[in-house]
């Protein structure tokens, strides 16, 4: 394990790994999400108190996970940069803030949408709520610093610093539900005693959490590539400045008969909204990881990106 | 020890011949405070109520306001290179500017919020529990804000950075502290409150000098 460690150092290694990796990733992405997307909103079953509300769990927990999982990621990257010098930690915490940000969002936004027919109101200030809404602030933080120093080597300095002060934050977040009394349900699967939640949803939240999961490896994977491919551009000073496109993405209007139990408002802006944010991070990344691969393949020197 | 004593004479002698820089946070905290019972009314029950929160409030804010002195005039003299240069253990130098800038900003501050403390009604029983918060999370704040301070030491747009970075670490020391008041206004133990700011205190203590003086070497490089 030592020796694939530094084996990995160097960039040109892992970007390599990683693109043979990103068909497979993508593809389980694909699969998983569009299972768990239909086990999720068809073939599981209602909630015997929340409805069809409860189908807002299937997009809220493993979006609450991920962004708890990336942060973990990017502490991780900081801390082996900092201490160890490895510059793929420095890249992949570059990399994967912005997921993060994006997953404690949506976990905000379907968290809410789902407070507001089942708790009756939108936000509380709850420990659960509250902390993630700081971890939300700590992500912003964090690519904000990273942005605020005209040197970029500097920059990730001072943000790894500040991704591990934030560490503190993660069992606060965890144990929240747990040390204090508040709204936020405690927790049904990661505890100790086994996971109180039915198989029949347990299920579909297990395989939209692991979707989620190849969703950022494939994305990061993409991210990483864009970023390498952007250091090499910028060490050559030939970064050109006009602005990435953004992508459009339209839902398509919903068929009149899923009414959700009533509870449509909620549960069809809850996926909306996730998939929408997921398919524009998508998208920008590899819009702008195409522009700059295709870049640096222009470049007239010996080495280019295999 | 001595080179830790040296640094703190040097931070109060430097303070005393800016007087003006000292007392800015603390006129600052004062008008924050007073734009609550002129915007709420006078009425003596409502500011009692929040009383807690507007002090708390007006705390944090003029602490950051004095943060800006830590380390931006050395830095921009030159006499930080120096100081890092000399060899001396940055856990050290960042300790002892921690302890200038609380001796100087968080416990004028705390004397501060007990004045205003009167204007905003509040009852005796809760003075005492009021100043042990201040002090604590005084502390804390002051060492947190030196961690930021030097995070933040060669960025564009420093000042609203800061607030930006600090402030989400903040939030725990506000809530246990107002939290620590409001107790006492209702007559509930002050004890918990007080235990979880030492703790954080002492969390703060142990953490952050090393992760500011890792800062301070990365803001030099």
């Amino acid at each position: 394990m030592t020796i694939r460690f530094h084996y990995f150092a160097n960039p040109t290694r892992a970007l390599r790994v990683a693109k043979t990796l990103l068909p497979f990733s993508l593809a389980a992405m694909s699969v998983l999400l569009g299972w768990g997307l239909w086990l999720a909103l068809y073939a599981s079953p209602p909630d015997y108190q929340q409805g069809e509300a409860v189908r807002i769990m299937y997009v809220h927990v493993p979006a609450a996970w991920m962004a708890l999982f990336v942060y973990i990621i990017v502490a991780a990257g900081s801390v082996s940069f900092l201490i160890w010098r490895h510059p793929l930690g420095e890249l992949i915490a570059e990399a994967a803030a912005p997921i993060g940000a994006c997953f404690t969002a949506l976990a905000l936004i379907t968290g809410s949408l789902w407070g507001q027919p089942m708790w009756g109101t939108w936000w509380v200030w709850d420990a659960r709520l509250t902390s993630v809404l700081i971890l939300f602030f700590l992500y912003l933080g964090y690519m904000g610093l990273r942005n605020a120093f005209d040197d970029p080597a500097k920059g990730s300095r001072a943000a790894s610093i500040l991704a591990i002060i934030g560490t503190i934050n993660l069992p606060i977040i965890k144990f929240s539900v747990d040390w204090w009394n508040t709204l936020h349900q405690p927790a049904s699967v990661l505890r100790l005693g086994g996971p109180t939640i039915h198989p029949d949803m347990l299920w579909p939240l297990l395989i939209m959490a692991v979707g989620f999961k190849f969703y950022f490896l494939s994305v990061g994977i993409i991210r990483l590539r864009n970023h390498v491919a952007l250091r090499r551009l910028q060490a050559l000073s030939l970064l050109s400045s006009d602005s990435s496109s953004l992508a459009a993405v339209r839902l398509s209007s919903v068929a009149p008969f899923f009414a959700m139990g009533g509870y449509a408002f909620y549960v069809w802006p809850a996926y909306g909204v996730t998939f929408c944010v997921l398919a524009i991070l998508f998208a920008r990344s590899a819009i702008a990881m195409r522009r700059n691969e295709a870049a640096v393949q222009r470049l007239p020197s010996p080495q280019s990106v295999s | 020890m001595m080179v830790f004593f040296a640094l703190l004479h040097r931070e109060l002698r430097l303070a005393g011949r800016q007087k003006f820089d000292v007392t800015l946070p603390l006129a600052v905290a004062v008008l924050i405070l007073l734009l609550f019972p002129l915007s709420l009314g006078p009425e003596p029950d409502l500011l009692r109520r929040l009383a807690p929160a507007a002090l708390w409030i007006a705390a944090l804010l003029g602490a950051l306001l004095g943060l800006d002195r830590l380390f931006h005039s050395d830095f921009d003299d030159g006499s930080l290179d120096q100081l890092i240069l000399s060899g001396l253990p940055l856990p050290l130098l960042v300790l002892g500017k921690s302890l200038g800038h609380w001796l100087l900003t968080s416990l004028p501050m705390t004397a501060v919020t007990l004045l205003m403390g009167i204007f905003l009604n509040l009852p005796g029983t809760a003075f005492l529990p009021l100043a042990l918060a201040m002090i604590l999370g005084g502390a804390s704040l002051t060492l947190l804000g030196t961690t930021i301070m030097a995070l933040t030491l060669g960025a564009r747009r420093g000042g609203a950075l800061t607030g930006l970075l600090l402030l989400p670490l903040t939030l725990p020391i506000a809530i246990f502290g107002a939290g620590t008041v409001t107790a006492a206004l209702s007559d509930l133990p002050t004890r918990p409150p007080l235990l979880v700011l030492g703790g954080i205190f002492l969390g703060c203590l142990a953490i952050c000098p090393f992760l500011a003086a890792i800062a301070l070497r990365e803001a030099l490089d």
